[in-house]
């Protein structure tokens, strides 16, 4: 402990995403005295961002209303939208689809890369007076008599045997009245703080999806700025949740990527196998012709909505964006109910800062207040509705609530179950027969990683915590064959030696941070733990 | 005794580039920028040779766009005192970085000037060797270990098949190879500290420099797809194709 140094703050943020940004700039506009220092795993803001992404702009309207003269990368509006419903061979196009699913309705919004939308949101913080310090993770909580005082950075330099290295550097304290955390969904301090403060007693479980995205830059003449393709169906079955999306946006370039809800049931199922083969289907393959890949990245995202989202706050600090679970799954969106919850904890903060209130907890007020919550309410029931009855009911559900209950339904669906614990043995589920990539339009999992600009310091310790290697035997491989060798989208994952004694292999240098397996492990035996600061994906502008 | 250390700001060594559609260059939009690494490892020996007392201050220098400021601050952060950034437009040529330089010497008078032997984006490894050249000092390139003492540093060189020992007086040229140390962490709270160390704002006008560009581009490609391998069925097979196919036997 004495090693490490110490800084004073009134508020630390742990996060740079679009919650966190937003937070750090309201604190500056609210309490333009306060301190405020923000800090992000990425080597740099938008170096972990993965989204679509549509955008809404009402939080950033609200936020930074002059947001179009300060040069924000936010130019390509939303001008046709399609909607399909899949069979292996063909696309059925919703009609009126802002009728029939008013939620999509994308008229008004935005076309962007998020992670662009993050670096040009960390300037306007830093101008306004942030602190902002990319390449350093929140690795640990400082929670003193029962109060969250800050975070602590994790230590460099530590070997793979966990000894400190010729270049070790210890984490530093970042001390604060108020704490922060926008660590996206499933965020490592989150869960830690969630079990802490038994922040998820009394809520349905979090369930989640995985976002697996590419970028890809096609022939001027293709190319459709502004056009939005969204699909469900095909090739899920109609007990898995999930759909791609395609947009075309700034210089010829398009944002492909497919989500697949985590409570799916079949072991065989890979995600980022579903997302490769649907670029083959008619609807899609035209508009990859002729182009070239160029970024590849995913992210688990969380789904459950209303119904899912914890208490906000504790001693010494609140939970917001996607952490918290702030996102409008019916709607695809969160990065304005993101930057919306990180803007009312601010004022919140803000508030307590003058009152010392140990807990911010007019945040939860405002948060039921705001359009946040009017929004999450009326959208609640349409993804529980897909877990019970599956897509196609599931959609015919929120069609009929949307259009005749208008999101006024006198009931609430809840979530059963955990998506760790929806998984089905493996001789009770079919085999998936994927196609093997052909290199121009599908591509293999490593190649593909090698797109995401991946990299950790090699010698450090494993970053992806298996709490019992044994129960992996018994089993992940015993009952479920290696399900995280298929949902893994970064090939982190790998059963070797499974003709005679099979044993768990682990790329750690590979991960991407998404976070599934934390998520997704049968046990709850995996812990993702933050690695040394700046290691992971690099993604580029255009992500 | 001053040491200057010039630094570049580069793609980051993780980055995958591409080349632009028009074939004119690569892509650098958007992508994450960070310090040279074989200027990390000149600032890093650097920052030890002031820590042993062999030297007092370090300098570094940086040549480029405005951004060019982070990359000083970062060095700022590893150790060195104090840092110029001269404006000028992205990515000059080595000769006129090394007549701003120059000029910069003059200015400065170090005894040494630490370089790294080249930048991962142009891999030129031109401009300590025409620095030494404009200076008329000596100039040891290759460094592998670096000693200083009684007014004169020996250099061993990483030189092919082996290494050299030079011994030359100061002030001289020194540039780093990948195995000279293991730069250290800028740690968080040497970065924050880094934020309060003085950096200076020139013009390459200013110094009187001609940053004219005389090199000229003519194309821009990619390496060449690798092909498949093949399996073969026996080692006549393998030689048959070797002799026949690959033409390499």
């Amino acid at each position: 402990m004495s090693e490490r140094e110490a800084m004073e703050f009134d508020v630390v943020i742990v996060g740079g995403g679009p919650a966190g940004l937003a937070a750090a700039i309201r604190m500056r506009q609210v309490a333009p005295e306060a301190t405020v220092c923000l800090i992000e795993k990425g080597s740099e803001i938008g170096a972990h961002i993965v989204s679509g992404a549509v955008i809404e702009p009402r939080a950033l309207d609200e936020l930074l209303p002059d947001w179009r003269e300060r040069n924000a990368p936010i130019t390509t509006p939303v001008t046709q939208e399609e909607m399909y419903f899949l069979t292996e061979k063909k696309g059925y196009r919703i009609p009126a689809l802002e009728r029939v699913m008013p939620h999509i309705a994308n008229h008004g919004n935005y076309i962007v890369s998020l992670g662009e939308v993050c670096r040009w949101l960390a300037a306007q913080a830093e101008e306004m007076g942030v602190e902002i310090y990319p390449g350093f993770a929140g690795a640990e909580l400082l929670i003193e008599r029962n109060r969250v005082v800050g975070v602590a950075t994790g230590d460099m330099g530590i070997g793979r045997d966990g000894e400190k290295g010729p270049n070790y550097q210890p984490g530093m304290e970042l001390r604060a009245k108020y704490t922060l955390f926008a660590e996206g969904c499933r965020g490592s301090l989150s869960k830690q703080l969630m079990e802490h403060y038994n922040l998820r007693k009394g809520v349905d479980p979090q369930t989640y999806g995985l976002g697996v995205k590419e970028v890809w830059e096609i022939p001027a003449e293709n190319h459709r700025p502004g056009l939005v393709v969204h699909s469900f169906g095909w090739p899920l079955d109609d007990r898995t949740y999930g759909g791609a999306w395609l947009y075309h946006f700034g210089e010829n370039l398009v944002s492909y990527g497919f989500v697949t809800g985590l409570d799916y049931e079949n072991t065989w199922l890979s995600p980022f196998e579903e997302m490769q083969r649907t670029k083959l289907h008619p609807i899609f393959r035209p508009h990859f012709e002729g182009g070239r890949r160029l970024i590849y990245g995913a992210r688990a995202l969380s789904e459950g909505g209303l119904q899912s989202i914890p208490r906000l706050t504790f001693p010494g600090g609140a939970l917001i964006g996607d952490t918290a679970g702030f996102l409008n799954t019916p709607k695809i969106k969160g990065t304005h109910t993101a930057m919306k919850s990180g803007t009312l904890a601010a004022e919140a903060v803000a508030e307590a800062l003058t009152t010392e209130r140990v807990e911010p907890a007019s945040y939860t007020d405002r948060v039921r207040n705001s359009w946040v919550f009017e929004e999450l309410h009326s959208a609640r029931n349409v993804r529980p509705a897909f877990a019970r009855w599956g897509s196609k009911l599931g959609a015919l559900y929120s069609g009929f609530d949307a259009m005749v209950l208008r999101g006024k339904a006198p009931w609430t669906l809840h979530f059963k179950h955990a998506d760790n614990e929806t998984l089905r043995p493996a001789e009770l589920c079919k085999p998936i027969d994927y196609p093997k990539p052909d290199g121009k339009v599908t591509f293999d999992r490593l190649s593909s990683v090698f797109l995401s600009n991946t990299n950790h310091e090699e010698d450090q310790p494993v970053h992806l915590k298996v709490r019992n290697m044994a129960l992996w035997k018994t089993v992940n491989w015993d009952v479920f064959r290696a399900p995280e060798s298929r949902y893994c989208p970064a090939g982190v994952y790998e059963a070797a030696d499974v003709e005679t004694e099979a044993r768990l292999v682990i790329n750690s240098q590979n991960c991407v941070h998404c976070k599934t397996c934390d998520i997704k492990d049968p046990t709850q035996n995996i812990d993702w733990v933050t690695p040394e600061g700046a290691g992971g994906p690099n993604y580029p502008a255009g992500m | 005794m001053k040491i200057l250390v010039p630094v570049k700001r580069v793609v980051d060594y993780n980055i995958k580039v591409l080349v632009k559609s028009d074939g004119t260059g690569v892509e650098t939009a958007g992508l994450k920028m960070s310090m040279n690494p074989f200027d990390e490892i000149a600032v890093e020996e650097a920052v030890r040779l002031r820590e042993k007392g062999a030297a007092t201050e370090v300098i570094a220098v940086s040549i480029g766009v405005q951004q060019a400021q982070d990359t000083l601050r970062t060095a700022m952060a590893m150790g060195a005192d104090r840092s110029i950034l001269v404006l000028s437009e992205e990515s000059p040529e080595p000769l006129a970085v090394a007549k701003v330089l120059k000029a910069l010497v003059e200015r400065e008078k170090p005894d040494l000037v630490f370089l790294g032997k080249q930048a991962i984006d142009d891999d030129m490894n031109a401009t300590g060797q025409m620095l030494a050249g404009l200076l008329g000092w000596g100039q040891g390139t290759f460094a592998s270990k670096v000693e200083l003492a009684d007014g004169r540093t020996e250099v061993t060189r990483e030189v092919d098949g082996g290494t050299e020992t030079v011994s030359l007086a100061l002030p001289a040229i020194v540039t780093a190879d990948l195995r000279l140390n293991e730069p250290r962490y800028a740690s968080l709270p040497n970065i924050m500290k880094a934020k309060k160390k003085p950096m200076e704002t020139l013009q390459a006008a200013d110094l009187g420099v001609d940053m004219a560009r005389r090199l000229t581009t003519l194309s821009v490609a990619e390496p060449p797809a690798r092909k498949a391998g093949e399996k073969v069925g026996s080692v006549a097979e393998l030689v048959e194709k070797l002799r026949n196919e690959a033409k390499v036997i």
